[in-house]
């Protein structure tokens, strides 16, 4: 390695980092740069009032699905990044649950303060759950309506939650200037609660957490497939590690051809027609691509070090990031589907896990800058400009932080961190911030976020 | 002066014994008794079959004899005068018949040869292969981030193939294990070229490739769970493991 040109850029590298990131943390109008990643960051946010629904009758049940679809809502709301919820400590004490229970005059003036206000009710009657919300432009007296949505679903905790994702969806779509919401989106992981290392999911939220596979060995990296109906992921079966197929329509695995070797790190091109993955069946572990099926089997890459971890450019799906160990350390390289014009993204360090965001332009990884025996070895999740390689930090607090993954709205980042003491998976926005743990039980690891 | 006085004593002693001989014959001599008919003579002989055994087998022994009233056979002690004898003794033993009877004295012998066991195979008894595998297999350690075979762990891929090679029954998994550091993913792929490595290096040091398979851990089965060198210095091997 070119250690001395790396010391240099080293140098330089986090002035620059710092300065891009107060660019686009701090001025507002450096920030529209960072529109273009889709996350509508930036942008002054709307205050919005979220009063908790009431119920709607007298259904015992009505207690347990408000406290579960309020909080789910407010989680939502909160997580979307595009709206400045305002404390319910500011609300009045009469909250409306219906239109004409609403009073402007106390939601438009301070405290709260509020451009806008959702509202609603809830109720159960037989075996259902109904909710009606509301979305008010408190400012705007003369028709303050911006939404009125009736929901249904089936009387449990799970229906709530789901009804909650999609009003909230619906808001965020309109007042976050267009943005697709992500409440209805699933997270893929590997947990080891049950023993052994299993293919789950979870709501975008971390709620609804539960397994998927029963392999009984080691079971990695789940991969969705863009239109949600499979998940490939590889395995340790009785010939080596095998890359398997899930299929959730039939929740059952299904065939998948059996290639010998040391097979990895499966990827689904955006059209859904392709996978590329990691194999060692010819010697050398080389990205392999494959149509959907596993038929049409061939190497993109060729060389000594270990190549891993490819995922393809989103947007384009006409190019694979992937990492390679040929030079040394793993770096993170890019090329375009066909296996030509290799590029190395990364100039020095441990660089792995690559991911491309939605809208094509950045990826973000796990990179240990500085690497080695006697480094204490902080992996953190970047984030890179693929056209000028420019790069930010997003996580600072330590812990290894490993195996990002976009949002279908490229506005949030999953990931896997060990700040809590164990490995966990945490969520934030592609700047950094609102970050929070979704998983609490055993270890989990590798997420992977739904196309949509 | 002695040597002198000594001849002419011997002499004068010859010339005695002649004058006393011519004496006698010139005496009238009675005929001899009929001297009694002469004993007949003992014959003995003793074979041993098969004349070649290994330690904890047995042979017979089988001898004959005629005209005998004391046999006896040395280490074995006295005997019938014909006779038969499974023997199995740990060395080569000569066996010596002495047969005694009114015509003489006859002795015969043979000799059975106890040869070492042919092959070490089971050389002691209790160890299995896999016993001896486990005794025997060094697991060949790595550097960091490397799946090329460094230089002190030549001598353990050359023990390692000795002994596979004395032993060519035995079949075996070389597993590729990383430390905890780095990514799972990459560790994998990293696994897996150390298992190749330590393939490769025993199938050049004559070992059969068919014998060999190899399997990656990565980071996902760690020997010793310290964030420390010397632990993730563990970490870092091919594993053998006996194929049953």
């Amino acid at each position: 390695m070119d250690d001395g040109s790396n010391r240099e850029r080293a140098k330089n590298l986090p002035l620059i980092c710092f300065v891009i990131f107060l660019a686009l943390c701090v001025t507002p109008a450096l920030a529209q740069d960072w529109v273009r990643t889709g996350s509508g960051l930036g942008v002054e946010k709307v205050r919005l009032a979220v009063p908790d629904f009431k119920p709607s009758n007298a259904d015992p049940q009505n207690t347990a699905l408000l406290k579960t679809f309020n909080d789910t809502f407010w989680g939502d709301l909160d997580n979307s990044g595009v709206l400045e919820l305002i404390s319910k400590s500011f609300y009045p004490l009469q909250t409306p649950g219906q239109p004409a229970e609403v009073t402007f005059g106390i939601w438009n003036s301070p405290p709260p303060n509020a451009a806008m206000l959702a509202f609603g009710n809830l109720g159960v009657a037989s075996g259902k759950v109904t909710v009606q919300g509301w979305l008010y432009d408190v400012k705007n007296t003369a028709s303050p309506q911006v939404l009125g949505k009736q929901y249904s679903d089936s009387a449990t905790d799970e229906g709530a939650r789901l009804i909650a994702h999609k009003f909230a969806d619906e808001i965020i779509f309109r007042l976050g200037g267009g943005i697709q919401g992500i409440a209805e989106s699933k997270i893929f992981f590997v947990s080891d609660r049950s023993g052994r290392k299993e293919i789950w999911m979870m709501d975008y939220d971390g709620s609804n957490q539960h397994q998927l596979t029963h392999q009984n060995t080691i079971s990695l990296s789940p991969r969705v497939s863009p239109d949600g109906s499979r998940v490939a992921f590889s395995s340790l079966t009785k010939s080596g590690w095998d890359i398997l197929m899930y299929s959730m329509d039939l929740n059952r695995l299904v065939s998948f051809p059996h290639f010998g070797g040391t097979n990895l790190s499966p990827a689904w091109s955006p059209d859904g027609a392709r996978l590329a993955f990691s194999s060692s069946r010819g010697g050398h572990s080389e990205i392999y691509l494959s149509d959907s099926s596993g038929s049409g089997l061939h190497a993109m890459t060729t060389g000594r070090g270990p190549d891993v971890s490819p995922v393809w450019n989103r947007k384009t799906g006409s190019q694979i990031a992937f990492v390679s160990g040929s030079t040394g350390l793993p770096q993170v390289y890019t090329m375009e589907a066909d296996g030509t014009n290799q590029q190395r993204m990364t100039d020095q360090g441990y660089a792995v896990s690559p991911n491309w965001s939605p809208n094509g332009q950045f990826l973000t990884l796990a990179w240990t800058r500085k690497y080695g025996p006697g480094e204490p070895g902080s992996s953190d999740i970047y984030l890179m400009d693929i056209a000028s390689k420019q790069w930010v930090q997003l996580t600072h607090d330590g812990g290894r932080n490993d195996f990002p993954s976009w949002s279908p709205d490229g506005r949030h980042v999953v990931f896997q961190s060990s700040r809590s003491g164990k490995e966990e998976i945490w969520e934030m926005l592609a700047d950094g911030t609102k970050l929070h743990q979704l998983t609490f039980t055993g270890r989990n690891s590798q997420p992977n976020w739904s196309w949509k | 002066m002695k040597r002198q006085s000594l001849k002419v004593f011997s002499t004068a002693l010859v010339f005695a014994a002649l004058l006393m001989v011519g004496a006698c014959k010139k005496k009238a001599v009675p005929p001899p008794p009929p001297p009694p008919p002469p004993p007949a003579s003992t014959t003995a002989s003793i074979s041993v079959s098969p004349d070649t055994i290994q330690p904890g087998q047995s042979s017979t022994l089988t001898w004959q004899t005629s005209n005998a009233t004391d046999v006896s056979i040395d280490g074995i002690g006295a005997v019938k005068p014909s006779g038969s004898q499974q023997v199995s003794p740990t060395d080569s033993t000569t066996y010596h018949l002495v047969a005694k009877g009114p015509g003489g004295t006859q002795d015969a012998t043979t000799r059975l040869t106890v040869t070492p066991a042919p092959a070490p195979p089971p050389p002691t008894s209790s160890l299995t292969d896999e016993d001896l595998f486990g005794q025997t297999i060094k697991d060949v350690y790595f550097d960091y981030d490397q799946s090329a075979v460094r230089g002190d762990q030549q001598a353990a891929i050359q023990a390692d193939a000795a002994f596979l090679n004395q032993h060519p029954g035995i079949n075996f998994t070389v597993e590729g294990h990383c430390d905890s550091r780095g990514s799972t993913e990459y560790n994998l792929a990293l696994g897996d070229q150390r298992a190749s490595a330590v393939k490769t290096a025993l199938v050049s040091a004559g070992v059969s490739a068919s014998r060999v398979k190899t399997i990656s851990y990565g980071k996902e089965k760690p020997f010793c769970m310290e964030e420390n060198e010397a632990c993730w210095q563990q970490n870092r091997r091919g594993h053998f493991v006996y194929q049953k």
